[in-house]
């Protein structure tokens, strides 16, 4: 699922960057499909607070995903986050909604640290692991395990 | 793999098919040369065909067919024998080509077994046939100019303009040799849906199979055919894809158009939308497929079980060209496969048992297929021995899903639905559980999910029937686009009876009691749900009470109101399926865009209905919902609580009450030293139960009950609730006007008679037009259990001007009959203990001094399936025990029957 670069000692995985919350999140680049403004979101009654809605994507059905809500993170924003980074997932299309987009980043494998102990339960679930930027800490998403919305998590 | 080959193995496939009928209709009808001409050019062609391409084994196997064929053809008796061997005979080509497909190549081994049985089989019939023809089958089958030598003596009726089998032969070796270059493109069949081969849209054909065909006496079916190309599925799938896409992109180009104001755009834009329309029909048209198609194996299968089972089943097949969607076909194909199966395995009996059944030996199995609204409905049915109601009992007691008093309560419809209980029946069951339901749950879930339902029928010894009914289309429905909390949403128009408008000042009103609100439509009061509630935006307390839209939808015998805010219009919708992070929810079925481009959710009505289940759903809802253990299934009576005259609360059949009223104390007027308020331009009488007084200011509760135009009120100081509660008179009344006590909601309520109060009110409540001067003489046997009934229904009858007899059980009706006492209609309960409705009425019908009497069921329990049994019961009529104006109306027809009959 990852782009490997096979050139000299370690591979690199290229990650598209987004903030969400405040902190700054990688999605390997392999799985983003796009990157969109969320338009006209219909929520969806009786879904996880973490499903913000579906929306048209030309002409497809796309899933928005709250990733504040997903990774358990404060908003003080109360707005819609504005954009949205497209994946897809057995033949399904989701939205992951975040705060801002950043730059793409290829970043050496064996850089990647574990997610610290004492990382929220939550976003350990989630993470692949950190990476130490310079100023930042990025974390590694891993988009399988974001889409995993446990129907007995949905009426929380 | 080889275009020719793939195109072989395709065609072979079908052609395979076509024989398996062809051949069993053929051993029914021997004598039509027809279907054995067909059998034969069938034959004749996979062997030519194999031939050609080099695989010897198969040519020799159908080249030995075709010899027992031909024989046929020149007159030797058809045996069952013969069919069976010529059947297996396909098998192995079948088996031989799977294994081509697999591998490209002809499988290794030998057929010689069934060859030499072939043949042995064809000479034996030869020698009887009187030697109309020289032996030529004994050559070498793999031999090319044996074949040749075959036609030569088979096909010697030439029909002027006929070709002979060998020209043809010949000529298509001809073109085999230069069959790199394509022949002029030939229509060929429609391909299966089914057909996992997947074959090259409207490919160039060799002229192998369509030479043949050209020659023969071609059927009005194949002819058809001709005229039709093979077009690969994925094309069509693709193609319908797009053109919903188009949809979309039209209905959003039109909502543009339609803001923008004389726009040059809006002729163009006209005429792209009627060509959308009608490209959308016709796309669906290619969809659409003849429901035989998901019957064309069952044939062969119903004779292969049969002579495996030693039974002989008939099948009828009605309504065989009745089309559905292709995905809906796919989907339903394995389902009717299985019922059929269970049919001729379960249902039908050996020819002994029928016949010491009397029944003819031969049993049959039906499918029936027909369009009804925007469904299809399809019927399995059998005149087999019916379902094992005990064999289920016992089974859903095993598996915990009822309890044994549990089942005592449940009528025998409602037991048959357990074979539809997720893992009623295991395979593993199916030999100690020998009532059908061999995975019927599976059925089940594969109808639900396309928005289906299915029902069975069954009566012991009779036979059962097995009712599907299908939406014709999954892929776009019309639906009607409401708005609920500033959110849009479809709700498909298929199960929309209605949409009533509700204003404060108008007739319809939504009314409270207490938090449930309900609508009075046509003097019924129908139980309705805020849409808003149902999604939990928000508790629909905060919208507009009194106004608002109500779409009236009808799910199964469930009828109901859903409250939206507003109803904007209908639009074709274009379904698409829900993510799967969605699709736990059960009020929605799937999600669309709209013309504007918006993506709404679309309601599914069942799962609405599954939500009210609980508070408003019928007795056969009830016991269908909670079939899977809780006591639910008893039975059940939506009761009226209110206050009067005590803290004690007071308790009546909602059913009998016809509307609630608050009415203004200032209109309530004395007249005739009784209480009277105008009410529908009418003077209404009102009553006032003991303990109760009118107040001097603000409303007074009203119960409403109306009967042919007239009205009586009955003043109570408050209206609590309605509560669904088996209503159970524990306690009988002495006191005037009241019933008795019951237990509902954990409190003990006086349950009143409505019998004493209404005649207060107009003394001849009961005594008007159906007071005849003759009506008097009549009489009427009333067998219930329940004290309640008894109580309710005899004034009532009385009032009718009937004379009453009561019986309190089925054997007490019996002996009252049989003492010699004539009445002039029985009325009796289903649900009674130790001899229930049913039998006692088989046991009427059965006396032949009894036989006359018109005999009416009173049931609380209304389903198509329960008055089907009731029908095979004898009864005359049906009604339900709350319906009293239908009751009346069913007596004063059957005694008027009898009079007519007695003058």
């Amino acid at each position: 699922m990852t782009m490997v670069n096979q050139g000299g000692e370690s591979a690199f995985t290229e990650y598209v960057t987004a903030t969400i919350g405040g902190q700054l999140f990688g999605l390997p680049i392999s799985r983003v499909q796009d990157v969109f403004k969320p338009e006209r979101l219909t929520r969806v009654p009786l879904a996880s607070n973490e499903v913000a809605g579906v929306l048209n994507l030309r002409g497809r059905i796309v899933t928005a995903i709250d990733m504040r809500a997903r990774l358990g993170l404060l908003t003080q924003e109360a707005d819609r986050p504005p954009m949205a980074v497209g994946v897809e997932l057995r033949g399904e299309s989701y939205g992951l909604l975040i705060d801002s987009i950043g730059e793409v980043m290829a970043l050496p494998d064996d850089s990647r640290e574990v997610n610290p102990a004492n990382l929220d339960p939550r976003m350990t679930e989630m993470s692949a692991g950190v990476h130490r930027l310079d100023g930042q800490l990025m974390v590694v998403l891993d988009v399988d395990r974001i889409l995993e919305i446990a129907p007995d998590k949905l009426a929380a | 793999m080889d275009d020719l080959l793939r195109e072989f193995l395709t065609e072979t496939n079908e052609s395979l098919d076509t024989v398996d009928n062809q051949l069993v209709s053929f051993e029914q009808d021997p004598n039509n040369a027809k279907i054995l001409d067909n059998i034969f050019r069938l034959v004749h062609t996979i062997k030519g065909t194999c031939g050609f391409l080099g695989l010897p084994r198969l040519e020799a196997l159908a080249h030995a067919a075709e010899t027992l064929m031909g024989k046929f053809r020149d007159g030797m008796p058809v045996t069952g024998e013969a069919v069976t061997l010529i059947l297996s005979t396909i098998d192995r080509i079948r088996d031989i080509l799977g294994q081509l497909e697999a591998t490209e190549t002809e499988p290794e081994g030998s057929d010689t077994d069934l060859i030499e049985l072939l043949h042995h089989m064809a000479e034996h019939g030869a020698s009887e046939a009187a030697a109309s023809s020289p032996e030529p089958a004994a050559e070498a089958p793999a031999a090319e100019t044996a074949g040749t030598l075959t036609y030569q003596i088979l096909e010697r009726q030439l029909r002027p303009g006929e070709v002979s089998l060998d020209d043809l032969e010949r000529a298509f070796r001809e073109t085999e040799v230069e069959s790199a270059a394509p022949a002029a493109p030939q229509p060929a069949p429609v391909p299966q849906p089914a057909s996992a081969t997947p074959a090259p849209a409207a490919a160039p054909k060799t002229a192998v199979k369509a030479a043949p065909k050209k020659a023969e006496d071609t059927p009005e079916s194949d002819r058809v055919s001709h005229q039709s190309i093979r077009v690969n599925v994925d094309t069509l799938e693709h193609l319908m894809t797009m053109v919903s896409e188009l949809v979309l992109t039209r209905n959003q180009l039109l909502e543009i158009s339609r803001r923008h104001e004389d726009n040059e755009f809006k002729v163009p834009l006209q005429r792209l939308s009627n060509v959308t329309a009608e490209l959308q029909e016709g796309v669906m048209k290619t969809r659409m497929q003849p429901i035989g198609n998901a019957w064309q194996k069952l044939p062969r299968i119903v004779r292969d079980l049969s002579s495996e089972l030693g039974k002989q089943i008939e099948l009828e097949m009605h309504g065989a060209d009745t089309e559905l969607d292709r995905q809906v076909l796919d989907l339903i194909k394995d389902p009717l496969t299985h019922m059929v199966r269970n049919s001729a395995d379960h249902g039908l009996e050996t020819p002994a048992e029928r016949v010491k059944a009397g029944k003819p030996e031969q049993g049959t199995i039906r499918l029936l297929a027909y369009h009804e609204g925007g469904h299809i409905i399809i019927c399995i049915a059998d005149n087999g021995r019916g379902l094992n109601t005990e064999r289920i009992k016992a089974k859903a007691i095993q598996n915990g899903l009822a309890t044994e008093a549990e089942l005592e309560k449940m009528t025998e419809a409602q037991i048959h639905k357990f074979i539809f209980a997720p893992g009623f029946s295991t395979a593993a069951a199916v030999t100690a559980v020998s009532g059908r339901g061999v995975g019927m749950d599976v059925v089940r879930s594969n109808i639900d999910q396309i928005g289906g339902t299915i029902d069975v029928k069954s009566v012991a010894g009779e036979g059962s029937s097995i009712t599907v009914k299908i939406p014709l289309t999954l892929a776009i429905v019309s639906a009607l686009i409401v708005e609920a909390a500033g959110e849009r949403y479809a709700i498909p128009q298929l199960s929309v009876v209605e949409l009533v408008r509700v204003r404060a000042d108008s007739e319809h009103r939504i009314e409270r009691i207490k938090d449930t609100p309900v609508l009075r439509l046509r003097n019924k009061l129908l139980p309705l749900m805020h849409l808003k509630k149902l999604l939990k935006i928000d508790d629909g307390a905060s919208s507009d009470p009194e106004n608002g839209f109500i779409v009236v939808t009808q799910v199964g015998n469930q009828t109901f109101g859903i409250v939206v805010d507003g109803v904007f219009h209908t639009e074709e919708i274009v379904v698409k399926p829900m993510s799967t992070m969605l699709r736990h929810i059960g009020m929605f079925s799937g999600n669309t865009i709209l013309g504007d481009g918006a993506v709404i959710m679309i309601i599914d009505p069942n799962g609405i209905a599954h939500a009210l289940g609980a508070s408003v759903a019928t007795q056969q809802e009830i016991a269908d919902g909670h079939g899977a253990g809780s006591g639910d299934a008893e039975q059940m009576t939506s009761l009226l609580v209110f206050r009067a005259g005590s803290e004690q609360p007071k308790a009546v059949p909602l059913a009998l009450v016809t509307r609630l009223e608050e009415i203004a104390v200032g209109k309530i007027e004395i007249s005739d030293g009784r209480y009277m308020v105008q009410y529908r331009e009418q003077l209404m009488p009102l009553v006032l139960m003991e303990g109760v007084s009118v107040g001097t200011a603000g409303s007074q509760a009203v119960l409403v009950f109306a009967d042919e135009g007239r009205a009586a009120g009955l003043v109570v100081d408050e209206i609590i609730d309605i509560v669904e509660e088996r209503l159970n008179i524990e306690v009988a009344s002495n006191q005037q006007g009241i019933l008795g006590s019951a237990v509902i909601k954990g409190r003990a309520t006086d349950v009143i008679d409505i019998g004493h109060f209404l005649p207060m009110a107009f003394s001849d409540w009961f005594k008007r037009k159906e007071m005849r001067a003759d009506a008097a003489t009549r009489s009427v046997l009333l067998v219930d259990d329940s004290a309640f009934f008894r109580n309710m229904l005899a004034p009532v009858l009385k009032a009718a001007g009937y004379q009453v007899r009561l019986a309190t059980n089925a054997q007490e009706g019996l002996v009252v009959l049989r003492s010699g006492q004539e009445f002039d209609a029985i009325l009796t309960d289903i649900e009674m203990p130790d001899m229930n409705g049913f039998e006692f009425a088989e046991t009427v019908r059965s006396d032949r001094r009894l036989s006359a009497t018109p005999i009416i069921a009173l049931s609380s329990m209304i389903s198509p399936a329960a008055i089907e049994r009731g029908r095979q019961a004898g009864f005359h009529d049906y009604v339900a025990k709350f319906d009293r104006p239908g009751l009346i109306a069913a007596l004063k027809e059957q005694t008027a029957e009898t009079s007519r009959v007695a003058a």
